[in-house]
């Protein structure tokens, strides 16, 4: 009874602390809500016309939608590399930083689901995949492994930062023996996540491009060097606006983290790029149609080189010690790496799988107006849950909501 | 069994997981018994029956619902109006139901006649007039197999013609199941320098023409990846779609190897007096915005005895169609006598389509 009482006066406190804000805050939250806004009328167009209202067709027949799911499983994911270190390995630098970063892993779950329900025919039969009353073809369908850990993920990034808000709300400090178990798991889980995103298309015989042993390990490397990255570029910002203290120290520590990744990442790239043109076979013309075009079709040719020149210079400039120093740098190779691993790990991975059919059909794949300002309006509904999300949390954190007594 | 008797590739892990059965059509004596065993299918088939019962107890929890629901709604609107007839309630009551019921695949035979019945009836209350429909299930001791002649085909697309025809697809999406691809002499099966969306006369000076369609693989990938099993495997080989299950992920379509998938990326349209009005229910019925459909080998046609439209409609004979199983059938001779292969064997998809040449 009086964890309930707790509990109703933290969701008020919690919506008192959401609703004001300084000019720039609401300015924030109005352009968004008017985002969102444009994306749910393109969505009623969807809803209304089906989705041929998209680019898609049955040649390319998956879009923007799978691919920003895809990448945003990869930023959900990056949230580990920021738990283990405080909660497992004790290193109360990433302390400060580990809240922020379990927040944007809630934002992007969030997204992902809505991306995969925005990309569905019958989003209204979607009780169909719900145990019990509808049929869950699990173990078989790798889909079905994905609802389970996305939505065991998003549970457990909830719960842990719930719990220690809480009683930090209430004055009292986190007991571990209750969150540790967690923490520990999630961890797990989120290897999990990215690798079963993966297996969805490492699966699939039918696809040569994506059936490929690499694709789950590139899956994490780019995922553990893209997500710290925007985790970087949050903290950066909100330092500068907030009175959330984060110390330089963090963020070196953070950017070590995606340095790494990023080198691993492109490793891998080379692995790939080698095995599909050292000797190309029948299978390695997706690739070519990415990096090269194929019968002058080449829609992808522009994304996919600035992707790779942005994550080489990323990667080169946050190799050495003096340059990722320096902050300006440091924020300069997060931006570009992040939208780098957007790209590669995006449309450039999905489209490609499609191109050539399996009969050798080339036709290509443009997104519709329609479907970009979903796109958005579902990466504005991401920063809205995160910015009130962060919002809450710092206030909580910096000990200016405290519950009345 | 031993290993060497196994239908398509899988490795031997020592537990009897998928003891499939000695190839069909293969040539060899004793083959082709698939339907005397207990396949592991309609062993895992008892554990959906598990699910099904879950979900048939919430189907008459929601019936119930509903049937109190319409009651209610029912006095209110009779009070206040006197326009709404019977037909309204009626209506009402078919859409709640069919909101709500469960897989086809998972049915009993008298559920599928129930929902099959409701079509039937909504239909009639819509349109006016009538139609008939098929919930017929897979009959014994049948495999549908399929041949293509690559020799015999001209490329006229008559098939494909009569398929879109008979199959009730969509009209201005111009869905077609076939693909014919007419491919160069002298370059073997090339098909990327096939053309799979002529417009000129047939046949072409120095061209051959080969077909595609759902394959019905025996080990087909798309089942595996469905959700929901809204798509399977039929006793007598045919892989079909529940329609009214389906989510629309199109996770399917990206497992098919041999693009025999279609989505319905808007509402179909079919003109009134085109719509073929001897339906089944996996088959030809109409279809809705946002689900999967695929080339059934025409069920409504097969399971009747006869043969799908694409085989009556070619002028050619290029196609063959029969029961893998009936040692005297065509399909049988074909498979016996000639050199047949078939496409990206590779993947261990066994599909039931071969191909040959005179």
């Amino acid at each position: 009874m009086r964890r309930l009482k707790v509990f109703i006066s933290l969701v008020r406190d919690s919506l008192d602390t959401i609703t004001h804000g300084s000019r720039k805050y609401h300015l924030w939250m109005a352009f968004l809500t008017l985002v969102m806004l444009i994306g749910m009328y393109c969505y009623s167009i969807q809803l209304e016309e089906g989705l041929s209202v998209t680019g898609m067709t049955d040649r390319v027949s998956w879009g923007l939608y799978i691919s920003n799911f895809t990448f945003l499983v990869g930023v959900a994911a990056a949230a580990v590399m920021l738990v283990m270190p405080t909660y497992v390995l004790k290193d109360i630098n990433f302390k400060q930083a580990v809240l922020i970063g379990e927040g944007l892993a809630v934002a992007a779950l969030i997204m992902c689901l809505v991306f995969v329900v925005a990309d569905m025919g019958g989003p209204s039969v979607l009780w169909h995949m719900i145990p019990g009353i509808g049929v869950f073809n699990f173990p078989s369908s790798m889909l079905t492994w994905d609802v389970i850990v996305l939505n065991g993920y998003l549970f457990l990034n909830i719960s842990i930062p719930f719990y220690i808000l809480f009683r930090h709300y209430q004055g009292k400090d986190a007991n571990p023996r209750v969150y540790i178990p967690g923490a520990l798991l999630s961890v797990f889980w989120a290897v999990g996540i990215h690798l079963v995103t993966a297996f969805l298309y490492q699966g699939l015989q039918a696809r040569p491009f994506w059936n490929n042993a690499l694709l789950g390990p590139r899956f994490l490397a780019s995922a553990f060097a893209a997500g710290p990255a925007l985790i970087i570029v949050v903290l950066a910002i909100i330092r500068t606006y907030t009175a959330f203290k984060i110390e330089d120290k963090t963020i070196k520590k953070i950017a070590m983290v995606v340095t790494v990744a990023a080198q691993i990442n492109l490793i891998m790239l080379i692995s790939e790029l080698f095995k599909e043109f050292y000797a190309p076979t029948h299978h390695s013309e997706s690739a070519y149609y990415l990096f090269f075009g194929l019968d002058g079709k080449n829609a992808l040719l522009p994304w996919i080189w600035a992707a790779i020149s942005l994550n080489v210079l990323a990667t080169v400039l946050l190799t050495f010690h003096k340059l990722r120093n320096n902050f300006k740098v440091l924020f300069f190779s997060c931006v570009i790496l992040f939208i780098a691993i957007w790209i590669e790990k995006g449309f450039g991975l999905i489209v490609p799988g499609f191109i050539p059919g399996p009969y050798g059909k080339i036709a290509e794949y443009t997104p519709t107006g329609i479907e970009i300002g979903v796109t958005i309006g579902i990466w504005a509904l991401g920063a809205f849950v995160f910015t009130i999300l962060a919002k809450v949390a710092i206030k909580i954190e910096t000990g200016r909501l405290r519950m009345k007594r | 069994m031993e290993n060497t008797e196994k239908k398509w590739f899988s490795l031997n892990l020592g537990n009897k997981k998928k003891q499939a059965e000695s190839s069909c059509g293969c040539g060899k004596s004793g083959g082709c018994n698939s339907q005397d065993k207990t396949t592991p299918q309609e062993e895992e088939k008892d554990g959906f029956q598990q699910v099904f019962e879950v979900s048939m107890d919430r189907r008459t929890a929601f019936k119930k619902l509903a049937a109190s629901l319409m009651i209610g709604a029912g006095a209110v609107t009779t009070s206040c109006s006197l326009i709404t007839g019977d037909d309204e309630k009626e209506k009402a009551q078919i859409d709640w139901e069919e909101q709500f019921k469960g897989n086809y695949k998972l049915m009993s035979d008298e559920e599928k006649k129930a929902t099959v019945d409701r079509l039937v009836r909504s239909y009639q209350l819509r349109t006016g007039k009538t139609l008939s429909m098929s919930s017929q299930n897979a009959d014994e001791n049948v495999l549908f197999g399929y041949a293509f002649n690559i020799s015999k085909c001209q490329g006229y697309m008559d098939c494909v013609t009569a398929c879109v025809e008979e199959n009730n697809q969509d009209r201005s999406s111009q869905m077609q199941y076939i693909r014919i691809h007419e491919m160069k002499d002298g370059k073997g099966l090339n098909f990327n320098e096939a053309d799979d969306n002529y417009y000129h006369e047939v046949p072409a000076e120095g061209h051959f023409y080969l077909g595609t369609q759902c394959f019905h693989c025996d080990n087909p990938p798309c089942v595996d990846v469905c959700p929901v099993q809204a798509t399977w495997r039929e006793d007598d080989g045919l892989v079909v779609v529940d329609y009214d299950w389906c989510v629309g992920c199109r996770y399917c379509m990206a497992a098919c190897p041999y693009d025999g998938r279609r989505f319905n990326w808007s509402k179909p349209e079919v003109p009134e007096e085109e719509i073929n009005k001897n339906q089944h229910y996996l088959g030809n019925r109409m279809r809705k915005k946002g689900v999967m459909e695929k080339c059934t080998f025409c069920v409504q046609r097969s399971r009747a005895g006869k043969n799908p439209a694409c085989v009556e409609a070619c002028p050619t004979g290029a196609r063959i169609f029969g029961n893998l199983l009936d040692p005297n059938s065509t399909i049988r001779w074909v498979l016996e006598n000639k050199k047949v292969f078939r496409l990206k064997e590779d993947l261990g998809t066994e599909p039931k389509f071969w191909y040959f040449m005179d």
